[in-house]
């Protein structure tokens, strides 16, 4: 049997967690100071801790740079992922991934996708790129050559090695389809479109094993811990190096872990990793439908939107990434990029193409808060919406849920407010009346504080000629000005344990159980502490930690964490 | 051989090989009544759904009249033109229960799942469209097709089950290039041509669903039901491959036009309206040439942010922020946008009433169930909500109707649209939206 000529070469938000008592939380909550170890899982961290075993389906960034990494770029650009949107579950999409279900509409999609992508891998301008060897007859079936490709290939899209029994089915198939078409390489193409629409190329299924180190215990399996890593921090599937890390063994060591989540975060992946990550958090798939009042923001045109959440994203990764600059400081730097129509909404010269900007000292654009993508991603298409963007805020940073309005209320009030000159005069109704006032409290103080920015983010001075009182309070953190307001943000004693919660979601595949992982979020912010709020320690910690690896044997559903478990799309307390 | 169907006719011979039929096209599509199709098959039946947002201004929405030649109210002053292809049903309930009132979301989801949900995440059940295309979109390419005129893929109103919702179409090009690029068989086409690859397709499939049967068995209980789920779509996907080997019946409304071109994103009314024309075209070729029987047209979501130029609110902000004015029975702005949504109403069933087919339109053998979320949005109110039939799903249904339907489950279209639809069930929805009784004044 030709099998024999192509063998595999197998061989939350915890008590602890304010960055406020950080000193204080290194040993006041029973843990000995954090040690930066060089190897493997550090000391200190809960000896229970453990993540549940998943099945995530790809999201479509997934799917596209799948198909990016194992075929490239122009076969991946020519195909529409063809993944259903996510629910956003305890406020990431991709923490939704781990419940979506593929419905029989969506399957054809893939199998048409799997087609199309198929079809280029094969096609002249491919084939001699892609595919590792060539058939002796372009006309005939070839099943060594078939099933050299479809094991490398296979490979690479299952994140696994494929059984020698499927190899030898789809090799078949190949050969069948080969002689059906007369013609080896559209043999080929329908043994691969086979792989693209296997629910082990679609699902990301988290596999366990036994844990020598912890008997009776479960870890991942090697090539799920692959995955796990590098959809992490690469938002794409494992290359054949960690594949083969996994295939010998070297991924469950110390030293090979380490070695290999150290060569992931070097990667120039870790970029494309990070933006999904953050495109993620801030709910900027908003973006894919956000538009504005042409006649009230004429200068914000589709360019300008999608130029925006640019913005946001190149600075975030800049700061984290290429500056290593502590993570609260993105709601108070003035560093940003620029791009000619974002200049027009900001107000400032700048020249072609996306150039480094930063704004002066005395400008009110200081942080994340007071970038355009935010201001105008949570207002209306024809006005500002200081709910919206106080919603924001809690949810989106600070992890905190703002309830649901109740069905009952009494809007009449609102209509009183018709006349109203500013946003806060409009919204007094909802401080006023006790029904509005409970959850209103939570949003419209700090979001009116961002009223000097219209529904697009243009700065104002004024608005319909009054002047703005854009002083406030964050939880115990009084100011008078925006840059009060940034400060008040950066030091949130839950931003940090936001980001920790979301980003442990993110990597694991779920959302976080406050049952479960209260202990764990705790010990990973001391550590981000004491790095001093740096981005690539974090991400280190979280991968190299036996929480990200063990398995938790219980299989009750995830207990959704304190974050927001809202659905993204609650538009009712505007 | 006369009782062969030109479809299994064509299966018969193919034989596993590539065949080349001609087939002749004069006085191919009909019978001399034209009723039913030239070999024989009726004119299949069809279900749509439609649905707007923020329901009504009760008083300028509702009719006085019930029964034939009612009223037009000024807010439904647009459907004067298809007053006779449709009914207005008006004080038919919605009914929460023991569950809570989600606002702009109860109201939709009881009428198109027949269940009252517990949460905003909750969808239980599965909608009418889903269950009616079980019944008859198993002899098309797509057993349905949604497409949302929001330009949003996340607006829908269909769905398998709570975590399983039917994608919407969003793009007028994506859409046209899904109904009719590469796999597209034209049901007019002089010849067939029965693709080699589509059968190897389906003889590879079954190792896939060998997968998909094995990794399932790993999985725990949930994840376990998504990978079965999975598995299903590959059985639909076994059927659709089937299709392909067959030679479609022939389609005299299939007529295929040019690719449109696509549009911008935002909600401004106008372009809404825009989006809406064309995603209904083109949902409407799609139905001609027999590419679903089931289809959902989504013209606003339950939210409605449609902006209206130069005015402040979008659609939801303004049902709550603005005064009834008592001078004009309404919301006036509010009211704006609701006559829009039946602007487009009118235009989807005039549509449907133009797209000729036998001796009438595809209209006379569709039936089309439009819903929305709230009857008088600015208090959520789900009560006396409003809805819509349109079609006389082959003569079976009366048309021209203002149904009063005096406090009884707004389930009872439903139920009456699923019977229409041949499902063979006793009754239709939970607690007190469960139903086991027609509209009985719309039946023929």
């Amino acid at each position: 049997m030709f099998i024999t000529a192509f063998k595999f070469n197998n061989s939350a938000i915890s008590a602890c967690g304010s960055a406020l008592v950080a000193a204080l939380l290194l040993t006041g909550c029973g843990q000995e100071p954090a040690q930066i170890s060089e190897t493997g899982p550090e000391p200190g961290e809960p000896g229970d801790s453990a993540s549940v075993l998943r099945a995530r389906l790809l999201t479509g960034e997934q799917y596209a740079n799948t198909i990016t990494h194992v075929f490239g770029a122009d076969i991946s650009d020519s195909v529409f992922p063809p993944i259903p949107p996510m629910d956003r579950t305890d406020g990431l999409l991709a923490s939704g991934a781990a419940f979506v279900g593929v419905t029989s509409d969506q399957i054809s999609q893939i199998q048409l996708a799997a087609a199309s992508i198929a079809a280029k891998v094969v096609d002249e301008e491919h084939r001699d790129f892609l595919i590792p060897c060539q058939p002796e007859s372009t006309t005939e079936a070839d099943l060594a050559c078939a099933g050299l490709f479809l094991g490398e290939t296979g490979r690479l899209l299952y994140r696994r090695p494929l059984e020698e029994s499927r190899l030898v089915e789809l090799a078949e198939i190949a050969g069948h389809a080969a002689g059906q078409t007369e013609d080896f390489y559209e043999g080929l193409a329908l043994a691969l479109e086979a792989v693209l629409i296997s629910p082990e190329a679609i699902f990301i299924v988290d596999r366990s094993e036994p844990d020598p180190d912890r008997p009776g215990q479960q870890r991942l399996d090697s090539y799920s811990l692959a995955s796990r890593l590098s959809f992490f921090l690469w938002n794409g599937p494992p290359d054949d190096r960690l594949l083969r890390a996994a295939e010998n063994g070297e991924l469950q060591t110390p030293e090979g872990l380490t070695h290999a989540v150290d060569r992931l975060l070097s990667s120039p992946r870790l970029e494309a990793g990070m933006r999904a990550f953050f495109d993620d958090l801030l709910a900027f798939d908003e973006f894919n439908s956000l538009a504005k009042d042409p006649l009230v923001y004429p200068m914000v045109t589709g360019a300008t939107l999608a130029d925006a959440r640019e913005q946001t994203l190149r600075t975030i990764i800049d700061h984290l990434l290429t500056q290593e600059a502590d993570y609260r400081d993105l709601f108070t730097t003035r560093k940003t990029f620029m791009s000619m129509p974002l200049a027009v909404v900001y107000g400032t010269p700048t020249s072609d193409g996306w150039v480094p900007h930063e704004f002066e000292e005395d400008s009110p654009r200081i942080g994340l808060l007071t970038h355009v993508s935010f201001l105008a991603a949570n207002s209306h298409a024809v006005r500002s919406s200081p709910t919206l963007r106080g919603r924001a805020m809690r949810e989106r940073f600070l992890c905190q849920k703002v309830p649901e309005p109740p069905p009952d209320v009494d809007f009449s009030a609102l209509e009183e407010a018709e006349d109203a000159t500013t946003a806060r005069e409009r919204l007094e109704v909802h401080r006023t009346n006790p029904t509005c006032a409970g959850c209103h409290y939570l949003m419209d103080p700090i979001g009116l504080s961002l009223e000097n920015f219209d529904g697009a983010g243009r700065f104002r001075e004024t608005e319909n000629g009054a002047e703005l009182d854009i002083s406030g309070e964050l939880d115990g953190s009084p100011y008078d000005d925006i840059n009060g307001l940034a400060m008040a943000m950066r030091n949130h004693p839950r931003l940090s344990s936001c980001l920790i919660n979301r980003l442990y979601a993110y990597g694991t595949g779920g959302p976080v159980s406050l049952r479960f992982d209260r202990e764990i979020l705790g010990w990973f912010e001391d550590r981000f502490v004491a790095k001093e709020y740096k981005m690539r320690a974090l991400l280190r910690d979280l991968a190299l930690s036996q929480a990200f690896s063990a398995v938790r044997s219980d299989e009750s559903p995830a207990i959704i964490g304190a974050g927001s478990g809202a659905p993204a799309r609650n538009p009712e307390s505007q | 051989m006369s009782k062969l169907s030109r479809r299994r006719f064509l299966k018969g011979t193919l034989s596993g090989g590539i065949v080349t039929l001609g087939l002749p096209l004069l006085d191919v599509f009909l019978n001399e009544n034209g009723t039913a199709l030239a070999d024989g098959l009726p004119i299949p039946m069809r279900f749509g759904t439609w649905s707007w947002g923020l329901g009504m201004s009760k008083e300028i929405f509702v009719p006085n009249k019930t029964g034939p030649d009612f009223d037009l109210p000024e807010e439904i002053a647009a459907l004067a033109p298809v007053q006779k292809h449709i009914n207005l049903f008006t004080n038919f309930h919605v009914f929460k229960d023991d569950a809570p009132n989600l606002c702009h979301h109860s109201g939709w989801v009881v009428l198109r799942s027949g269940i009252a949900p517990m949460t905003r995440e909750n969808r239980p059940g599965e909608t009418i469209d889903v269950s009616v295309a079980r019944q008859i979109g198993n002899a098309t390419r797509f057993r349905s097709l949604s497409a949302t005129a929001t330009g949003d893929v996340r607006d829908s109103f269909s769905y398998e089950g709570g975590n399983s919702v039917n994608t919407p179409e969003w793009s007028p090009l994506r859409f046209y290039n899904r109904l009719f690029g590469d796999d597209f068989q034209d049901p007019n086409a002089e010849t067939f041509t029965p693709d080699p690859r589509v059968m190897v397709r389906k003889s590879a499939l079954s190792a896939v669903q060998d997968e998909a049967k094995k990794l399932e068995k790993s999985l725990g209980v949930e994840d376990r039901a998504r990978l079965d789920q999975y598995f299903t779509g590959l059985r639909d996907l076994e059927r659709r491959f089937d299709l392909q080997l067959s030679k479609p019946d022939p389609r005299e409304a299939c007529i295929v036009s040019e690719a449109p071109a696509d549009l911008p994103s935002g909600l401004d009314a106008d372009l809404v309206s825009t989006r809406h024309r064309m995603m209904t075209d083109l949902m409407l070729m799609a139905v001609a040439c027999d590419q679903t029987r089931v289809f959902n047209i989504f013209y606003a979501s339950a939210f409605s942010a449609t902006t209206k130029l130069g005015y402040d609110k979008p659609h939801h902000t303004a049902t709550h922020e603005e005064a009834v004015d008592p001078t004009v029975q309404c919301q006036p702005n509010v009211s704006w946008y609701t006559r829009r949504a039946m602007e487009e109403w009118a235009y989807y069933v005039q549509a449907l009433a133009d797209f000729k087919e036998g001796d009438g339109s595809i209209l006379d053998n569709a039936l089309i169930y439009a819903t929305t979320d709230q009857s008088f949005a600015k208090l959520h109110a789900i009560d006396g909500i409003p809805m819509f039939s349109a079609g006389t799903a082959g003569g079976r249904v009366k048309t021209g109707l203002h149904i009063d339907g005096d406090g009884s489950p707004g389930c009872r279209l439903g139920y009456t649209a699923q019977r229409l639809m041949g499902l063979d069930i006793e009754s239709w929805g939970s607690k007190s939206n469960n139903t086991s009784s027609e509209i009985s004044e719309i039946l023929v």
